[in-house]
Order: structure tokens, then C-alpha cells, then sequence
């Protein structure tokens, strides 16, 4: 790992602290030829999913997380959701534990995920009113502000009363971020927001992004499998790697860290694959 | 805006939510309405069958009666018992556990919007089946202590929503079939509370068992009113001893809930859906 990125961390209130977490899972998963105990139990393995992970976002900053399938980008989202404890180490949303005092926490935070859960026979609109009711927001106001922001998303307003089981993968991913960005969070959390979006939805919620960080000060962790995405929203990057940070810095100081080959300009896939070892596209098609 | 009215707007999202579910799945809830209904109607018609079973003359319309109340009140008990346990259940069908597990709502607000739906979905249930029932059947309720019906209504309803919470646990800790547990509890509820013939019947052990069933309570003091017209005032410890039990047992619930909640988040168990 670099240590130049975390010394290089913008003077400013800390968003986010995460501090030597470690996260193991505990798994009784059919292999062939498994060991099983005197009872017939399938022994236990421990999963390490990350190990001694350090860093810290300051506030209003875009902070990237790009990392293989199972290298622990999601792990750590769910950390800082509060939907996971960590095994060791600490983390902190602005000052609060997410461990000791989840529920300040969870005020300051939303998530979108890159499986846009819902009530598949509710609408958008029912499905958003439920979100804005869990977080104590006025109906009248957010029954505005939802269609706002879907309208914003490029979602069409037949569509804010349909059945959400009839719209694409795409739209109702649209509906996730919409959800996201409904509360007003603080620290957003994204967790590869723009996966299965088009070229035109993808630049809708990437701008929106931006938006929402200039307009409302918040502070974004983004995982993502779209290294240009990573490139053009992010502050700081951290890539990991089999639950460990291979390398944090700003883009152009990750790119820094690979000489370019036959003159042409290093990007973060080749950052991405040099530290990891791993190639992008296979990672996707594992999917 | 007061932490108050952040947490009443919380508990009405679970009611609001919960209805939207009954008009998005109204076909499912016609077939369970029809499976409750024909469950009681033929339960009851057992007792008008009872003389030509046995050969022998009996109070036919005591025993309808008998059974009809059990049937109903099971129904209603049972409802509030389902609604309850479902709250984590609906959720891992859906997928949107871990959402409502990260909003800033407290379990007992949770709770609060969840028990208020299944009280008033069982009322209207029961209701609706009591109205076609009754088409079938002469009852003679003239002498039934109805206020005092109500009120041991009310205090098994308390003991439910604990056991409800209870189940509920279930499919927080067993993702792929918690959901199936609990008709497994529902069932032990059923077969040990009294709820088609007297608590008498069963073997001594069982019966030692019923003696901590809330429904065996509710079934022997529902009766009491409806069948006996017992005054309220001798009711009133059947009243106390459900509402101390239901308190116990919601406490029990939530601390089981939360120490559950805490060792799914732990495991990782909030991820995987059913």
C-alpha cells in the first residue's frame, strides 16, 4: 500500500473513520471431499473478508473503493451501514461508533446498492413513501421530492405508479439511487450504483452525484466496476484486494504509480490490474 | 421535529406498508380469507354432526358453539400471532431487509406499527368470517357477557404480540426457513391451548404445558363469556394474568430480538434472502 495517500488526506472533519477493521465470516458450505465432524456437522471455515483495513474520508469528498469480486468492497459498505460488525478495529460516521451508536449513524447515511431491492407489486412512488417514512420525513414534502429527483433521473412520470416488477433492470435501479438520495444523507454510500445502467443513465446518476456533493455537502463512499467512473468522480481511491488495501491515493497518484507502456497514458485499469493482478473484464463476466 | 413524531412516522410507514401488501396481493388474501373460512366451517360442523357420530342426544348447539368460539378465536389469536412473526419474514422475500434494518427506526417502533396493522387486520378478518358463519349456524348468544369478551380479547392480544415477536426471530436467524418454523409453533399453540376441546382432555404433561399457553387463557375465559355469561368482575384475573404474561413475554421478545439482531449482523445472517 501507498503510504503517501493516507498522509495526503485533505485537512477537514472526518466523514468516515475506519480504523484496523477486520471482518471474518464463518462458513459450512458444501465442497467435495469436506471434512465433517463426529456428528455429521460440515466443518466450519473462516472467510476472511477484510483484514487491518485503514482509511479515512474527509468531509464533502468523493472516496473510491475499486477491488475484484469478493475482495470486500460490499463487506465494507454493509460495515458502514451498520447491517455488519465489525470482528475487530472501529468505525466512526462523523464522530459516531458505528458499533456503539448505530442509530446516529444510521441518520446520517443512506445506501444504493447494486441490487435494487424493493416491494417488487408496490410502485415507486409507494415503494419511495416507505423509505421517507422509516427516516421521519413529512409526506407532502417528499411525495415532492421523490418526483423531483426520479424526473431528475431521467424516470419517466408514467412510470412513478406502476409496479415496479414491470420496469427494467435499469429504471428501477434508477428508483434505488432515487431512494439514496431521498434522505438527504450525509455520507452516501454506493455500492456499484451504475451497474446494468445504460451510457445515458449512468451520466444522469454520475452527475447527480456530483449534484447532491456540491449542493449538499455530503461525503460519498463509491465501489465500483467502472474505472472511468472512479476517474472522474473520485477524490481518493483505495483498491483492494483479498480484504486488504493494495494502494490509496488520488487517481493521478495512482496512476502515477504505473510507468506508462508504449507512450500512451497510464489509466486505472492498468493501475487496477498491475496491483491486483486481476483483469477488469473477467471480473465483470464472474458476475 | 421531535424524536416523538420521527418514531409515530416510522411505526405508520409499517402500517401503511403492511395495507399496500394486502391490495398488492389481494388474490392471496381472498384464498387465505377462503381456507380460514371453510377451516372454521368445518370444525364446526363437527359439533352438528356430534349426535349422529355418537348415536347418543346432545346439546348440539352448545357444541357449535363451543367450537365456533375456538374457531374464531383462533383465527383472530393466530392472525396477530402471523402478522407479528411475518414482519422479518415479509422482508426476506422481498429483499429489502437489509433497508429497513439501516433506517433510522428503533425495533420498538417497529414493533408499535406492526402490532397496530395486526390488531386491526385480525379484528376485521374475524369479523368478516364471523358475519358468513353465522349464516350457517343458529347461535344463541343472549346470555354472552360481551364487554367482558372484549377484554380478554384484548389481553390475549397482548400475549400474542409477545409470541409474535418471539417467532419472529426465526427467520432473522434462519434465513432460507424461518418463515416455516413458526407454523410449527403456531401448531404446538394449537394442539396444547384448548382451543377445540377442554384442556382436560390431554395428557397430564401437556396439560402442564397449556398451564403457560396465553391462549389456553384466552380460549377458557372467551368461553366463559360467551357460553356462561360470566360477569366481568370474575374475569378480571384471567384479564390480569393474560396482560402480565403478554408484558413478559413482549420484554422476553425484545431482548431475544435484539440480542438476535445483534448476532445476525455479527454472522453476516441479514444479507442472504429467503
Amino acid at each position: 500500500m501507498t503510504t503517501q495517500g493516507l498522509e495526503r488526506v485533505i485537512a477537514g472533519e472526518r466523514a468516515l473513520e475506519v480504523e484496523q477493521v477486520r471482518k471474518v465470516f464463518v462458513r459450512r458450505d458444501r465442497k467435495k471431499g469436506e471434512k465433517r465432524t463426529r456428528f455429521g456437522r460440515r466443518k466450519k471455515e473462516h472467510v476472511t473478508a477484510l483484514e487491518g483495513i485503514d482509511l479515512r474520508v474527509s468531509r464533502g469528498k468523493v472516496f473510491g473503493v475499486l477491488g475484484p469480486n469478493g475482495s470486500g468492497k460490499s463487506t465494507l459498505i454493509r460495515l458502514v451501514s451498520t447491517l455488519l460488525l465489525p470482528d475487530a478495529g472501529a468505525i466512526r460516521v462523523f464522530g459516531h461508533d458505528i458499533a456503539k451508536d448505530p442509530f446516529a449513524v444510521k441518520r446520517m447515511i443512506n445506501r444504493v446498492s447494486v441490487d435494487a431491492a424493493f416491494f417488487k407489486k408496490f410502485s415507486p412512488i409507494e415503494n419511495l413513501m416507505y423509505a421517507a417514512r422509516l427516516y421521519g420525513l413529512e409526506a407532502k414534502q417528499a411525495r415532492a421530492k421523490m418526483r423531483e429527483i426520479m424526473k431528475r433521473l431521467g424516470l419517466e412520470e408514467e412510470s412513478f405508479d406502476q409496479p415496479m416488477e414491470h420496469m427494467s433492470r435499469g429504471m428501477q435501479q434508477k428508483v434505488a439511487v432515487a431512494r439514496g438520495f431521498l434522505t438527504s444523507p450525509i455520507l452516501l454510500l454506493l455500492d456499484e450504483p451504475t451497474t446494468g445502467l445504460d451510457p445515458h443513465s449512468k451520466r444522469d446518476v454520475q452527475g447527480f452525484v456530483r449534484e447532491i456533493r456540491e449542493t449538499h455537502d455530503a461525503t460519498v463512499l463509491l465501489t465500483t466496476h467502472d474505472m472511468e467512473e472512479a476517474d472522474r468522480l473520485c477524490h481518493q481511491i483505495a483498491i483492494i484486494d483479498r480484504g486488504r488495501i493494495v494502494a490509496l491515493d488520488t487517481p493521478e497518484g495512482l496512476k502515477a504509480l504505473v510507468p506508462s507502456e508504449d507512450g500512451a497514458a497510464t489509466t486505472l485499469e492498468d493501475v487496477f490490474i498491475k496491483l491486483t493482478g486481476h483483469e477488469f473484464e473477467d471480473e465483470e463476466a464472474s458476475k | 421535529m421531535s424524536r416523538f413524531v420521527r418514531e409515530m412516522r416510522g411505526a405508520y410507514a409499517f402500517i401503511e406498508r403492511n395495507v399496500n401488501l394486502i391490495k398488492r396481493y389481494w388474490g392471496w388474501e381472498l384464498v387465505w380469507l377462503i381456507y380460514s373460512l371453510t377451516n372454521a366451517l368445518a370444525i364446526t360442523y363437527i359439533g352438528n354432526g356430534m349426535s349422529a357420530i355418537s348415536g347418543t342426544e346432545i346439546d348440539t348447539q352448545y357444541v357449535v358453539t363451543y367450537l365456533l368460539v375456538g374457531a374464531l378465536i383462533w383465527q383472530y389469536l393466530s392472525v396477530i400471532f402471523y402478522a407479528i412473526s411475518e414482519m422479518i419474514a415479509w422482508e426476506r422475500w422481498e429483499g429489502t431487509i437489509e433497508y429497513t434494518f439501516m433506517a433510522p427506526v428503533s425495533r420498538p417502533t417497529h414493533l408499535v406499527g406492526t402490532t397496530l396493522f395486526a390488531i386491526g387486520y385480525g379484528i376485521v378478518r374475524t369479523l368478516v368470517i364471523l358475519g358468513i358463519v353465522v349464516a350457517f349456524f343458529r347461535l344463541n348468544l343472549g346470555g354472552a357477557n360481551i364487554g367482558g369478551a372484549v377484554l380478554i380479547l384484548l389481553g390475549g392480544s397482548v400475549s400474542f404480540v409477545g409470541l409474535g415477536i418471539l417467532a419472529a426471530v426465526l427467520p432473522l436467524l434462519y434465513p432460507e426457513r424461518g418463515a416455516q418454523m413458526t407454523n410449527a409453533v403456531a401448531a404446538i399453540l394449537l394442539l396444547i391451548s384448548g382451543v377445540y376441546y377442554p384442556v382436560e382432555t390431554l395428557p397430564t404433561w401437556l396439560q402442564t404445558i397449556a398451564s403457560v399457553s396465553p391462549a389456553t387463557y384466552v380460549i377458557r375465559g372467551m368461553r366463559a363469556c360467551l357460553l356462561e355469561g360470566r360477569p366481568t368482575i370474575e374475569l378480571l384475573p384471567t384479564v390480569f394474568r393474560l396482560v402480565g404474561i403478554g408484558l413478559a413475554v413482549i420484554f422476553a421478545g425484545l431482548f431475544v430480538f435484539r440480542y438476535v439482531e445483534r448476532y445476525a449482523k455479527r454472522s453476516g445472517r441479514l444479507k442472504r434472502s429467503g
